[in-house]
This record gives C-alpha cells, sequence and structure tokens, in this order.
C-alpha cells in the first residue's frame, strides 16, 4: 500500500473523530454538565459490561484457536517436564479462578454503581475482618504453589541419576558445538587460549590430556530416548541460553562459568513426527538470551534415537583429535580426505546462519 | 531556593515576601526562568511531562518499526528506507538495527517515559500541592533534575546517529555482549553513548527522588500527619525511596561496564574468544553474573519504581469518582510499604536460569511470590472501593479501573514466572513479555493518563476533550488486550524473545499470521496515542476553561489553590489540614475537603 495514501486516510480518521468530539463537547455544554455527565455514565457503564462479556468470550475464543498450537497438546518431551506441566496447571486454576473473580467483580461493579440520582455511596473506610481474610487467602494460596513449586525445582535442578549420559554444550556467536565424551566417558580438560578455529581445535582441547583424545563433536546433539542426560553448557564470548522448550527447560552459557542441566528424554524424534503429524518435527535447541544479531538463527537440533541408533551414530564419528592431528588416525591412509568432522564441528552452523541472515 | 523554610512550632511554611500575599507580580519572570530554567515545580512537571511525551512517541514508534518486521517478515517496505536509510536498505530492517530497535524501545519507555516522565510529572507536580507546600524542598536540585535527564535524552538521541549505530544489546546490557565492542556493531560507540546517558539519567532520578523524600518529610503543612496524606503522596515517597536506594547501585554496575569497555579492566570478563576476530581476549577472573545482579538489584525495584506512582494515582482517582472514601487506607499504606522492602528482595528471581545456587533461588521464589500478598490486598481495596459507589465516569476514572484490570491480569501472570519450576521453561519466551507489558508497560501507562486526565485541569486551568478521552481508553484498552493476551500463548509455544524472524523454526512459525495480527493492532493503538497528544496539546490552548477551582469536587489540598496557581501555589496562607483526605459520603455530606475542621457531632471512622 502507498505509505502516503495510508497516513492520509489515518488523517482524516483523525480529523472527522476531533470533529465528533469537538461537537459532542459544544453539545454537552448546552446541555449542561450534569446532563452530559449522566449521558456520558449511562454509555460509559455499558461499555464496562459490554466490554466484560465480550472480553471473556474473547478469552475463551482465543483459548480455542491458540491452546492447540502451544507445546501442551504434544506433552512434555521430558519425564521432569511433566512436573512442570502439572505445576503450570495448577497455577492457571488458582490464578484463573482469581481473574475471573476480580475481573468479574470489576466491571460489575462499574456498571451496577455508575452514578445515579438519588443514590448515595456507602462510606466505608475500613473492616479489618474481610481485610484480614483476603489477606490470609491469599497467603494460603501462594505457600501451596510455593512448596510445590520448589519440590520440583530441587529435583529438577538436583543431582542427575548416577546412570546419566554427559554431553557439553557450548555456544559461540552463532551456533551450538556439540561434544561427547567417547569411550572413556570423560571429557578432557579445555582452555579457552587454546581455542584455534583453523587448527580443529574449535574449544580449545589440551591434547595433552589423553581423555581429550576419544572426544566426538557430532553436528546435532543426539540423546537416547529414557536415558537421562546431563548437560555441561558453556560458552566462548557472550551470554548464551540452551533453551529447551520441548523438554520445557533451559539454561544459560555464561563464558567462564560452567552451568549444567539434566533431564530424560521421553519420545524419540521419530515418535515426535508421528505424534505431532508433523514430518519436519525435529527438538529445536532454542537461544533463549540475546547474543547479538544473528541471535534469531541460532538454531540447535537434539535427535533423540535408541540406543542402538546412537551407538551406531557415535561409531560413525570420529574423534576431534584426529582432525587435528590426522597424522594419528590409525585409519588415515596416505592421502587423507580434509578433515571432515572438524570443519563441520566449527562450521556446522555458520552456514546455516548465513543463509538466514543474506536473507 | 533555601528562602523557604520550616517553622517548627507552629508547622507553618514562612516565606520571605516575595511570595506572600501578592502573588501575580512579585516574580518578574522572564520567558527564559518562567518557561525553560523555571524553579517552580509545576512548570518542571510539565516539562517531565511534555519531554516524556515525545519520548514516548520515538519509544512507540520504535515498537512499531520492529512489529512490521515480526508481523510481515517476508515483505518489504520501501517507505521504511526512506526514513531509516542504510539500517532498513530495500525496506527491510536489518538484523542488528532490529535489536537496536528493540533495545531503544526498551531504554525509552522504561526509564525516560515510564520513570522520568510518570514519577517526575507527578512527583513534581502533586507533593508540594497535596502537603501544602509552596514549592520543593530545593527547587534548584528539582530544575537540575529535569535538565540532567534532558541531557541524557540529547546523549540517547545522539546513539542513534553514530556510524556503527545505537547499543543493540538489549535495555539489561548484559555483558560480555555490552562490553566487548567486537561481539556486535551496537556494542562500539552506540553502547558507550548508552551508557553515558543511562549515568546521567540516574543522576537526574537521585535530584528528583532526594527531593521527593525531603518535601514529603519535612515540608508539610500544619495538621498533614503522615496518615492524613492521601495515597498518591505515600505511593511517591515508596517510589522515590526505591530510587533512591537502588539507583547508585545501578550507576557502580554501569560505571564497571564502562571500566570493562574502556580501560582493560575485567569486572565482568573472563575466559572469551572473539569469533570475529579469532582471538583470545586477556581478561580473567570476571563474572558476567555479577553484572546481572548489580543491574537487577535496581532492574527489579524500577518496575516498582514505575507501578507505584500509578497505583498511588489510581486509588486517588478511584476513591474521588466512586465519591467514597478509598476502602483500607492503612492497608492501602502497609501494602505499598510491603512492596517496597519486598522489591529489594527479589532481584534473583530474573537470574533463575543463570545456573544460580537452587537454594537461592528457592528463597528468592518465596520473597517473590509473597508480593502478591500486598498486591491482592490493594486489588481487593480497590474493589471494595468501587463497590456500592456512586461512580462517575471521567476519563482518568476510566483510566484507573483500565489500570486496575491490566494490574490484575499482569499481576496474575507473575505468579506463574516467579515460581522457579515455571520459570524454567517459560523464562526469555513471549509469555514474559505479555506479563511485563500489561503490569509495568500499559498499566503503569493507564496510571499516567489517568493522571493526566485528572490533573490537567490543575495544570493548565482547562479540561481535555472528554470525548476524545473515551474513544482513547476503550480503543487502547482493547489494543492492550489484542496485543498481549495472545502473546502468552506464543510464550506456552516457548516462543523466544528478542528474535528478528522466526519463520525458520519449525517450533514457531505457525503463529504467523498471530504476529501479524498483533502488529495491526499495535499501529493502531500507536494511532490512538497520537490522539491523545493531539488531545492534549489542543486543550492546553483551546480546551474548555475551568470555571471551579475544584472540578471533581475533590477534598485534597491542590483543588484548594487558585486555577491557575503562581509560583508559590497559595496566594495567601498555606491552609491547615485537619482530616484524611477521603472524608467522601461521610455523614451525608458529598464531601469534605481536608481543609474543613472536624465539626462537634461528626461521626468517626
Amino acid at each position: 500500500m502507498n505509505i502516503w495514501l495510508f497516513l492520509l486516510v489515518i488523517l482524516m480518521i483523525f480529523i472527522v473523530i476531533f470533529q465528533i468530539a469537538k461537537a459532542s463537547e459544544y453539545v454537552s455544554v448546552l446541555k449542561g454538565e450534569k446532563k452530559s455527565r449522566q449521558q456520558s455514565n449511562r454509555i460509559n457503564g455499558f461499555m464496562m459490561l459490554g466490554f466484560l462479556i465480550a472480553g471473556l468470550i474473547g478469552a475463551y475464543y482465543c483459548n480455542k484457536l491458540l491452546a492447540k498450537e502451544t507445546l501442551f497438546p504434544q506433552g512434555s518431551a521430558s519425564i521432569e517436564g511433566e512436573e512442570i506441566d502439572s505445576m503450570f496447571m495448577l497455577t492457571l486454576y488458582i490464578t484463573g479462578f482469581v481473574f475471573l473473580l476480580t475481573q468479574i467483580a470489576l466491571f460489575w461493579f462499574g456498571f451496577k454503581y455508575q452514578e445515579k440520582e438519588g443514590r448515595k455511596a456507602f462510606y466505608l473506610p475500613h473492616n479489618n475482618t474481610v481485610e484480614l481474610i483476603w489477606t490470609i487467602i491469599p497467603a494460603i494460596a501462594l505457600t501451596v504453589l510455593v512448596v510445590f513449586g520448589l519440590r520440583h525445582w530441587f529435583k529438577i535442578t538436583g543431582d542427575p541419576p548416577a546412570e546419566s549420559m554427559v554431553v557439553e554444550i557450548t555456544g559461540q556467536q552463532f551456533g551450538w558445538i556439540y561434544r561427547y565424551p567417547g569411550v572413556d566417558g570423560s571429557l578432557g580438560k579445555k582452555s579457552y587460549k587454546l581455542i584455534d578455529g583453523e587448527a580443529s581445535n574449535p574449544l580449545g582441547q589440551d591434547w595433552n590430556d589423553v581423555a581429550n583424545h576419544d572426544d566426538k563433536f557430532p553436528t546435532s546433539m543426539f540423546l537416547v530416548k529414557g536415558k537421562p542426560v546431563k548437560l555441561v553448557i558453556g560458552s566462548k564470548d557472550v551470554v548464551h541460553d540452551v533453551g529447551l522448550p520441548h523438554f520445557r527447560l533451559k539454561m544459560d552459557a555464561v563464558p567462564g562459568i560452567p552451568t549444567t542441566l539434566w533431564f530424560t528424554p521421553k519420545w524419540t524424534t521419530a515418535e515426535m513426527r508421528e505424534r505431532t503429524g508433523n514430518p519436519d518435527f525435529e527438538f529445536e535447541i532454542v537461544c533463549d538470551q540475546l547474543c547479538g544479531a544473528n541471535h534469531y538463527a541460532m538454531r540447535g537440533v537434539i535427535k533423540v534415537v535408541s540406543q542402538e541408533e546412537f551407538d551406531l551414530e557415535m561409531a560413525k564419528l570420529k574423534p576431534q583429535y584426529f582432525a587435528a592431528f590426522p597424522d594419528k588416525d590409525p585409519s588415515n591412509k596416505p592421502a587423507p580426505a580434509a578433515t571432515p568432522t572438524a570443519d563441520s564441528a566449527t562450521a556446522t552452523v555458520a552456514p546455516a546462519v548465513n543463509a538466514v541472515a543474506s536473507k | 531556593m533555601s528562602d523557604i523554610a520550616m517553622n517548627p512550632q507552629t508547622g507553618t511554611m514562612t516565606v520571605p515576601d516575595v511570595h506572600h500575599d501578592e502573588h501575580g507580580h512579585h516574580h518578574h519572570e522572564s520567558f527564559v526562568t518562567k518557561y525553560i530554567f523555571s524553579q517552580d515545580h509545576k512548570m518542571i512537571s510539565k516539562q517531565f511531562l511534555i519531554t516524556g511525551m515525545m519520548w514516548a512517541i520515538i519509544g512507540g514508534l520504535f515498537s512499531v518499526f520492529f512489529r512490521m518486521q515480526l508481523g510481515y517478515p517476508d515483505q518489504t517496505f520501501p517507505w521504511m528506507e526512506d526514513i531509516l536509510g542504510r539500517w532498513a536498505e530495500g525496506g527491510r530492517i536489518k538484523a542488528e538495527f532490529y535489536y537496536a530497535l528493540v533495545t531503544m524501545h526498551g531504554t525509552v519507555l522504561v526509564f525516560f517515559v515510564l520513570t522520568a516522565g510518570l514519577s517526575g510529572t507527578f512527583s513534581n507536580l502533586l507533593i508540594p500541592l497535596q502537603v501544602g507546600a509552596r514549592d520543593m524542598a530545593s527547587p534548584m536540585l528539582n530544575m537540575l533534575s529535569y535538565w540532567f535527564f534532558f541531557l541524557a535524552g540529547i546523549v540517547m538521541l545522539s546513539s542513534l546517529f553514530v556510524q556503527t549505530g545505537p547499543f543493540s544489546g538489549g535495555w539489561t546490557a548484559y555483558p560480555p555482549l555490552s562490553a566487548v565492542g567486537e561481539m556486535s556493531q551496537g556494542s562500539k560507540t552506540g553502547a558507550d553513548l548508552w551508557i553515558v546517558s543511562m549515568a546521567l539519567f540516574v543522576v537526574s532520578s537521585l535530584l528528583g527522588g532526594l527531593n521527593y523524600i525531603a518535601t514529603v518529610l519535612n515540608m508539610r503543612t500544619k495538621g498533614m500527619t503522615m496518615t492524613r496524606l492521601p495515597l498518591t503522596i505515600w505511593a511517591f515517597f515508596f517510589t522515590a525511596v526505591l530510587g533512591v536506594l537502588s539507583f547508585p547501585v545501578l550507576f557502580s554496575g554501569f560505571i564497571l561496564l564502562l571500566f570493562d569497555r574502556n580501560l582493560g579492566t575485567s569486572f565482568y570478563l573472563s575466559e572469551i574468544y572473539v569469533q570475529a576476530t579469532q582471538s583470545a581476549l586477556p581478561n580473567e577472573g570476571g563474572s558476567a553474573i555479577l553484572y546481572q545482579h548489580l543491574f537487577w538489584f535496581l532492574g527489579h525495584p524500577e518496575v516498582y519504581i514505575i507501578l507505584l506512582p500509578a497505583m498511588g494515582m489510581a486509588s486517588e482517582i478511584i476513591s474521588v469518582n466512586s465519591r467514597k472514601p478509598i476502602f483500607g487506607y492503612m492497608a492501602m499504606i502497609g501494602s505499598l510499604f510491603a512492596i517496597a522492602i519486598l522489591a529489594f528482595l527479589v532481584w534473583a528471581h530474573h537470574m533463575f536460569v543463570t545456573g544460580l545456587n537452587p537454594f537461592l533461588g528457592s528463597v528468592f521464589v518465596l520473597l517473590t511470590l509473597l508480593i502478591a500478598v500486598p498486591s491482592a490486598i490493594k486489588v481487593f481495596n480497590w474493589l471494595t472501593t468501587l463497590w456500592r459507589g456512586n461512580i462517575r465516569f471521567t476519563p482518568g476514572m476510566l483510566f484507573a479501573i483500565g489500570f486496575v484490570s491490566l494490574f490484575i491480569s499482569g499481576g496474575l501472570t507473575g505468579i506463574f514466572l516467579g515460581n522457579s519450576a515455571l520459570d524454567i521453561h517459560l523464562h526469555d519466551t513471549y509469555f514474559v513479555i505479555a506479563h511485563f507489558h500489561i503490569v509495568m508497560g500499559v498499566a503503569s501507562f493507564f496510571g499516567m493518563f489517568a493522571g493526566v486526565y485528572h490533573w490537567f485541569p490543575k495544570m493548565y486551568g482547562r479540561y481535555m476533550n472528554n470525548t476524545l478521552g473515551y474513544i482513547h481508553f476503550w480503543g487502547t484498552l482493547i489494543c492492550a488486550y489484542l496485543i498481549f493476551w495472545p502473546m502468552h500463548y506464543e510464550g506456552l509455544a516457548g516462543m523466544p524473545r528478542r528474535y528478528y524472524d522466526y519463520s525458520q523454526w519449525q517450533s514457531f512459525k505457525q503463529f504467523g499470521g498471530l504476529n501479524e495480527f498483533i502488529t495491526i493492532f499495535a499501529i493502531i493503538s500507536f494511532a490512538l496515542q497520537l490522539l491523545f497528544v493531539f488531545n492534549f496539546f489542543f486543550s492546553i490552548f483551546k480546551g474548555r476553561k475551568l470555571t471551579t477551582p475544584n472540578p471533581w469536587n475533590a477534598n485534597t489540598l491542590e483543588w484548594t489553590t487558585p486555577i491557575n496557581a503562581g509560583h508559590g501555589n497559595w496566594p495567601g496562607d498555606i491552609p491547615e489540614v485537619y482530616r484524611w483526605a477521603y472524608d467522601y459520603g461521610k455523614d451525608g455530606v458529598d464531601h469534605i475537603p481536608q481543609t474543613q475542621p472536624v465539626g462537634a457531632n461528626e461521626s468517626h471512622h
């Protein structure tokens, strides 16, 4: 649409509204202040009632339209998230009740007690009994919410089960790097000063630590259905956030301060595709903390698979160590083909980001 | 102005002759001293209000720009390039500039509009008038408070025009993004200007706040005990206390950030590798989380700095227009006090997902949800004030009722977010945007509008146009709910804040249509605010003139001054106060002004 035409239309509407407003003011001066006040009182009183009814219908309709677009119909994809969902519903019932009670009272009183000839306002400065009641009842309701909330909170933030697998996830502008400990089950030491993208060392692994020699860098995060996973979260540059909406969890990635998060995936990606009816469904990792110009494109993918598929996937990967030192790779023939895993580790996200950014 | 002093014996103000009895010709004010470097609290409040309105238009326009991007991510608008130049090359806002717009929108509205524009306007206007003082404790500092604010605005405005663009790291300015120039274009010169501007703003707030506190405590007229103060004054008082105690912490946080940026210190920086230059920074041992603690130590009280004045004004306006005393006056003060105390003890609820110690987190959950108790008391008391009243729907009253509605809606979602177990899912999603825009953004705006419509006659001796006021109110209320209500659902889909484009995401692209819907109503809402601005300026010059000094039949002292009060407020002696401000409908009398002595047969409440 032509912007000038649009602005002209707006201006015309303004002028019309203004003329009406001016005219109505003249009329009200002619009618006398009291009479015009009574009239506008009646109109606004009915608007109060109308807004209340339209608002409640609107809220119902909005829920009907949008509730199915949220994550609730598909349920939590992690076992821990189920409790968050039930906690949410409990809070919703309590606040929903208060919401209806107070909003209906507010607009109904507005309508009911609008100024009328002969009505006298009821002089009521205070009443200790009712004030005490509506201090204590919210306090009790909130205590319930705090108790339930903290029970879940301590469970979620508590120690992960002993059998958990460990995955390290590191944020950088603008993508995620996933590191798996390999067969020795431990992640090797690293230092940000050793980071060297060109030498296939995006995380600054200390190659003197043998625990690093078998650490692997897949391009997506692979998790096993039903197996708890502990994420060790870090950042190379600014504060990012590992957002896992389907699992109902998130945790910041802070440079210099590692954080952790654990959960148990409930469904494989394939199962979710079936359950949601969306063949392109992915568990997306969302960056939830503003991290720069391409924050919105910092997408990661979690593939939840069965144990067999997971083992297969891991077996396919070469440790990053061999990418940094191709000559140490036992399977390397005299003519090695570049360093596929290394490139993918540093560059996985970059092309995706560029693709979006250059659009 | 040290020539105004309190007489401890009588409690009355003794003012040198210039202020006494001969109002009207004693000031010999030039244009500059009357309209620009004025020391009259009433003029300073108008300066704050009009400057705040200008900033509100700018900040609102920014939101229209970024809503265009969110509503129509796949379209181009050549006119945007006409306005924004290279920031919207080809008619589509660049990602970097999108973040600059988001950052500026937040900073401008939170600080310049809802802090300076709200508190600055109404604390200045109402504190001396309602406590019965001729001016602020220090009119000179008061004037400086405005001019530091103005200066802060100039610096902020200039940052829009620097080569690398305005700051784009969000209004919270978390380091390292805000501390290291290589991390983003906006973190270069724009960030320095942003910090300098905010530092100036803190100075302005402190000068204003100290003045408000001193005036409320020391300059009340005879008989105006603390428990006879209107609730507006209590609200402004607690607001000022919050600001004076928390802004210095923010100031130190910003100065350390400035050091990290320019002097090579490591307060917030540790173990950072810059992707853009492929190099590691030397900084070690700092903590990015330290900044968040310092920031939110102000940042959370700040939301109450924004909200409390709106609460105070809504209380007063609802009582006046219901023709009933505010229900539970002491409980209203008590709950304001409780909110003010708790405001300092809940800051870390913004940081539940930073890796905060879970036990510490649990303490903050408890304290955060505790705020719901005084908030609930306030809501119930407002409702009871309306109950069996005789309600007059002036535009001010409508906005006060709208404020209560929005405060309920937005306050209840705070119970979700304050519970860490839910916050870990909802943090930084659109649920948060919906929550704080309703409860702190729109609700406080409604409080501000209520105040402007209600006290406009006091400010300019004229009325604003009622019909435009009604259109403004109903239109804005409907738009506010249509914009922010559906956002809760986006949040429940996990949709993150501050994304430039959602169309690449499997999880969020289903909301394309909804985002367009929201954008349309955001634009309509913006247009309605322009209607208000028009009404405001038109009415200053052409509004219906006041014929009585007390147009709403209110009890408070500001309506005992002449219609156009000069510097010094009362031409004669300052009136004495004999009762609280809320004797409406007592013993069958419509209203009894505070200046009327208690009669022999009057009932006690």
